[in-house]
């Protein structure tokens, strides 16, 4: 393709975001709509991304490279692979889904509102494609901005204790990145992350390198225990600020350790899995516990979500485990493709769920489970919807929630018979914290009076409830699709992580 | 129309009636969700009866489909597909023609319901679900299967869900159920450890691959292969077919609308774990420690469960641990390697107990959804068909010479008595205690229901809720819609043991699907004895069962016919076991305590002390006001005072030149 397929798919919602804020206080209707066309035109944009990305290679397509600081040797370098596509597709898809999620819902300070999250998908889908350093880091912090005006202007009582929780945290985190970025830099002369995948490094360097990455990625997907800003900044969101969030921020943190821990300091990321493994073992069953007693939905899900973060990172990070049991072992591909299949699951269903919330929450002004019960009786579709994408989160075969856990423990057995015994204790633990909420929110004998006057779904959240449904079910009844997309990059890096890079 | 579209039919008809009723309730209206359910599911009866009928008459093969695949990684294939031999076939025509049944009967029974077609989209579900766990040629669809059912189970248990209890009891099904999946899924990783395969063609025909194979869970503590597969896959097992300790949640599942509790509570889905078994046999096969595991827990099921069915005042709770306890019998016969008998009682039961339940639930219709016996009695005139269906039910329970139940559940115990395996003579006296058992609670059942006098009242001004006992009008005969499925159930329930027996067990039908290893073969070794249908029958009145039977018989009949006073009597004289009894072991008050509350406050300790406490309290928001405090405490000195600066601004002086000094 000659165009820029990647430097439209970024610059498109941010101008757009930019044009959409220059609309004005006053035409409200008109900033939606613009947003919506423009959302529609980036997801079509990444449409045809998809049918003309080759997924038989491992190489970088669409590549763009242009000199930005010459002085510096920054470029403006972009390019996707399998890792990448998958996740700006999620990307993409959810841009005119949180738009139409707040056609009516935010009324104040629309077009700010439109223009944040326009921006935000902008960033996203740069810092994705993003093949320079500095590049990538100027996307991932960029994108703290919006997500900050986002939580700070639309958010609940307790916003702004959240969002500066959150930005001190994503920051602090993403500060020892920037070292690492700059040390990298000094020592090869290149901010190329593909040049620096092939640069030698001594192994307390790559330790030193590992941990700075580290710092940034477990706090943003999160890991335990620097997740506790995410509950928090869940909680007092927006629906569209939840929903963005948990559907595609929490993925930079699997998508940094792909692309940078790993395949950079391989032979430390070796040293060190046990370290990473036990932590997500313990987000995945210590943080099953802590879900089950939620009072608040938000709550509830966030929580969720960090356990299902867990898999993504045990699925990463078992593949050096099975590498000893010989050269023909199977399981490290299952792991890596069950990590980046997880991740897209969980957007869907994690975002599926935060809009769930956002429907009974605009109606009902309340989180609190208490405050609901029967919620079948006045909204049948709803509850059709809720079931099922709280069985999607419970892992159930046939949804996109069960592909991922599915390949991530088989694929966690091959490494150790314990990892993949904790790792599923989440059948039990998932499926306890989602339907003992849908008892008491969803089943039941009309609650109170409040549950008794709710209106069903409307058309506009039927549909934005609907797509994702029947992404989840896609995913569910064919994941080979998706997975196909990667196969050829998750080789390329398993290969790649099996050659030591000392010096 | 070729074989591989007529096997996707087979499930697929069923999914789209399901769609159908489910998302365009409203188009079709009431009888459209009817219809469109049973045509999909009776063709779907019909064509596996096709499929059933070139297997036995024109020799068609085993067939080995792959539909699509799900996903290709790491060069391990996962698909959808179908693998149909003798013992695929058998089950296709037992779940849809049972299925087909319950359609009818629904008609009747659900009349009045205002979720008329959700039940009918939800039974069609859960037909489509247990064709592809039956038809699965692979672990993973197996797994799909297993979990879909048990989700239309969930689904189904709560179908009412405005009752509390209702929806509590389908949580807990749930969750239970989820224990023993948990199992399952460990034992298909390690299956994928061991065979790199999920086919089972692939898996079955490298099974002795295993032999030799060590596998240490504990450093240091080796164990076989493939006694950690199969474990782990009887876990499974115990949780979808309700073994003990994992039985829990299938009492309570009688929750639910009657017609379900016939087609998923006892005759499909919770022999979903029999059927997994008897599939994975060439696996089972090599583990001599996991069938001796097999067989104590299916016997321990078998006769305590059977114990509490005594007790029971509910007739469907009644009939819901004569499940359990039947699901034990079959346990029992998969752990002494006699698969084909597990099956064939698998087969006969699926009939008699979904025509005891229908029968209970024409009965709960009959009197106005009352369940509890104490207030039947005496309903033989005022119910004929539905009386003499469940005697025929009833006497094929409890194995009666010549009904269908008689002949598999002969010969499991026969099984069991010529099984070599560790512990088998336990087992031996477990199962034949338990026909006395079944004899007694079956036929007080009848006792209560049907016979004597009313213990209810008829007040036609009770009001539309009445008191317990209470009814509006006397109770009448059920519509047909009710009663034909009653009678076609009937039907199979009396002679289908007769005449399947020979070929089921004895003409290798089921070779092709179970593979036995000679030193277990006791089905062979009771092959050797046997001489037609016939002979069995009337050997029979020689032995221990039969007496055992025609003792509870005469016990049931002594108490709940002539001496009722014996029964509070014999629970006066007998408190403990009574308690115990009516406890049901205590395992619901145990598992609350030790499980339940036990991770609520693990929940509530980690969130609040760790969570919040520790991680945010201490380390987030404390380096926040050790920040804040620090600054402070600098901010003091920045007074604004030209002296204090002066006064540093000479201290510092004072050190730069002492430094200096000593330096130089």
């Amino acid at each position: 393709m000659s165009w820029p397929i990647l430097s439209v798919l970024t610059w498109l919602p941010i101008l757009g975001g930019v044009a959409v804020m220059a609309l004005g206080e006053q035409r409200a209707s008109l900033a939606r709509m613009a947003s919506l066309v423009i959302s529609v035109a980036a997801l079509a944009v990444a449409v045809l991304l998809y049918m003309g990305f080759d997924s038989s290679t491992a190489a970088m397509q669409f590549e763009e490279l242009n000199p930005w600081i010459a002085t510096f040797n920054i470029n403006y370098h972009l390019g996707v692979d399998g890792f990448s596509v998958p996740l700006i597709l999620l990307t993409a898809f959810f841009g005119p889904l949180v738009v139409l999620a707040a056609w009516e819902v935010i009324q104040k300070n629309v077009h700010q509102y439109m223009a944040a999250f326009l921006v935000m998908e902008g960033l996203m889908v740069g810092m994705f494609c993003a093949l320079d350093g500095l590049l990538f880091y100027v996307f991932f912090e960029a994108m703290l901005i919006p997500m900050f005006l986002v939580i700070g202007m639309w958010g609940g009582p307790n916003r702004v204790y959240a969002t500066i929780k959150f930005f001190l945290y994503t920051f602090l985190g993403s500060v020892f990145m920037l070292i690492g970025l700059i040390y990298l830099y000094n020592v090869s002369g290149t901010w190329s992350i593909l040049e620096w995948h092939e640069f030698p490094l001594g192994m307390s360097v790559q330790k030193w390198l590992f941990l700075g990455f580290f710092a940034a990625f477990a706090v943003k997907i999160p890991m335990w225990p620097v997740h506790t800003w995410l509950p928090d900044a869940h909680v007092e969101a927006p629906t569209g600020g939840s929903v963005i969030l948990a559907a595609i921020m929490l993925k930079i943190g699997g998508y940094g350790f792909i692309r940078f821990s790993l395949p950079i300091t391989p032979d430390a990321a070796a040293a060190l899995d046990g370290f990473v493994i036990a932590l997500s073992l313990v987000a995945v069953v210590y943080i099953g516990f802590v879900a089950l007693v939620q009072q608040d939905m938000k709550k509830l899900i966030a929580y969720s979500s960090i356990s299902h973060m867990g898999f993504v990172t045990l699925g990463l990070f078992i593949a050096f485990g099975i590498f000893q049991n010989g050269d023909n072992a199977t399981g490290a591909a299952m792991g890596v493709e069950g990590a980046m299949v997880q991740m897209i699951s969980h957007g869907f269903v994690s975002g599926a769920l935060f809009l769930c919330v956002g429907v009974l929450y605009d109606r009902l002004h309340s989180r609190q489970i208490a405050d609901y019960g029967g919620v079948a009786n006045t909204m049948p579709w709803f509850a059709t919807f809720a079931v099922l994408f709280f069985m999607a989160n419970s892992g159930l075969p046939g949804t996109s929630g069960f592909v991922g856990e599915f390949m991530v423990i088989l694929a966690a057995f091959q490494a150790n018979f314990w990892y993949a015994f904790l790792a599923g204790l989440t059948l039990i633990l998932g499926a306890a914290y989602s339907l003992w909420l849908v008892k008491r929110v969803i089943f039941g004998d009309i609650g109170n009076d409040n549950v008794a006057k709710l209106k069903d779904i409307n058309g506009r959240e039927a549909f934005v409830l609907g797509v994702i449904a029947v992404m989840v079910l896609l995913v569910g009844l064919w994941p080979q699709p998706l997975v196909e997309m990667m196969h050829a990059s998750v080789e390329q890096l398993l290969a790649h992580i099996q050659q030591s890079k000392l010096l | 129309m070729s074989l591989t579209t007529t096997l996707i039919l087979i499930p697929l008809l069923p999914l789209l009636a399901a769609i159908v009723a489910g998302l365009l309730h409203k188009q079709v209206g009431r009888a459209g969700a009817h219809w469109v359910t049973i045509l999909g599911v009776g063709a779907s009866c019909v064509l596996s009866l096709w499929v059933l009928y070139q297997q036995m008459y024109e020799g068609l093969g085993t067939q080995d489909i792959t539909i699509y695949n799900w996903m290709i990684s790491d060069g391990i294939r996962f698909q959808v597909g179908f693998l149909v031999d003798h013992l695929t076939s058998l089950m296709m025509v037992v779940v849809t023609s049972v299925s087909l049944m319950v359609h009818i009967y629904t008609i009747g029974y659900m009349a009045e319901d205002p979720g008329y077609q959700r039940f009918f989209s939800y039974i069609a579900l859960f037909t489509f679900s247990m064709l592809m766990l039956v038809m699965a040629n692979n672990f993973m669809q197996l797994f799909f299967g297993w979990e879909a059912v048990g989700l239309v189970s969930y689904l189904l248990i709560g179908f009412w869900f405005k009752r509390e209890s209702a929806i509590f009891a389908n949580l807990k099904a749930f969750l239970v159920n989820r224990v023993g999946d948990f199992g399952f899924l460990l034992g298909i990783a390690a299956v994928v450890y061991a065979f790199g395969s999920l086919d089972y063609a692939d898996v079955f025909g490298r099974a002795g691959e295993l032999e030799g194979k060590t596998f240490s869970i504990i450093p240091g503590l080796d164990w076989q292969l493939a006694t950690v597969i199969c474990i782990c896959l009887f876990i499974g097992a115990m949780g979808k077919s309700a073994q003990a300790p994992l039985h829990v949640w299938l009492p309570d599942s009688m929750e639910g609308p009657t017609p379900i509790s016939a087609l998923i509570h006892a005759a499909t889905m919770v022999t979903a774990g029999i059927f997994m078994v008897a599939r994975m046999s060439p696996l089972f096969e090599l583990s001599d420690m996991a069938l001796t595991f097999v067989m104590l827990i299916g016997v321990f099921t078998a006769l305590a469960m059977g114990l509490i069915g005594i007790v029971q005042n509910d007739i469907k709770r009644v009939i819901a641990y004569s499940t359990l306890s039947q699901l034990g019998y079959m346990t029992v016969a998969l752990g002494v390697s006699a698969y084909s008998a597990a099956i064939f009682h698998l087969m006969t039961h699926a009939f008699f107990k979904a025509l005891l339940f229908l029968g209970a639930g024409s009965v709960i219709i009959a009197l106005h959804h009352q369940q509890d016996m104490r207030y039947m009695g005496g309903l033989r005139k005022h119910m004929p068909i539905t009386w003499l269906t469940a005697w025929l039910g009833t006497l094929a329970l409890v194995g009666f010479p010549f009904f269908s139940g008689f002949f598999s559940k002969d010969a499991i115990i026969e099984a069991v008595a010529l099984s070599n395996r560790t512990g088998s003579e336990i087992a031996y006296w477990g199962v034949v205690l338990g026909v006395l058992v079944t004899s007694f609670y079956s036929f007080r059942l009848l006792y209560l229901a049907f016979h004597g006098s009313p213990r209810y009242t008829v007040d036609a001004g009770a009001g539309h809720h009445p008191p317990d006992g209470v009814l509006q009008h006397e109770p009448h005969e059920s519509p047909a819609v009710v009663t034909v499925p009653l009678i076609l159930l009937a039907i199979p329930s009396v002679i289908i043991g007769y005449f399947t027996i020979e070929p089921v067990l004895f003409g290798g039908w089921l070779s092709d699907a179970i593979h036995v290893a000679p030193q277990n073969d006791v089905v062979a070794e009771l092959g050797t004895h046997f001489h037609g249908p016939m002979a069995m029958g009337t050997h029979a009145l020689v032995t221990v069962p039969f007496w055992l039977m025609v003792a509870g018989f005469v016990i049931a009949t002594l108490v709940y016919r002539f001496r009722p006073a014996l029964a509070d009597y014999a629970a006066m004289k007998l408190p403990v076991l009574h308690r115990l009894l009516e406890n049901k072991y205590y395992f619901d008050e145990f598992y609350q305590s030790a499980f339940v509350r036990r991770s609520i406050q693990l929940g509530n300790g980690l969130w609040k002390k760790a969570d919040a406490g520790f991680i945010d309290g201490w380390l987030v928001n404390g380096s926040a006001r050790l920040m804040g405090n620090l600054a402070a405490r600098i901010r003091e000195w920045q007074s604004g005072y030209l002296y204090h600066y002066a006064f540093a601004m000479i201290l510092g002086l004072i050190g730069m030149l002492t430094i200096w000094v000593i330096r130089s």
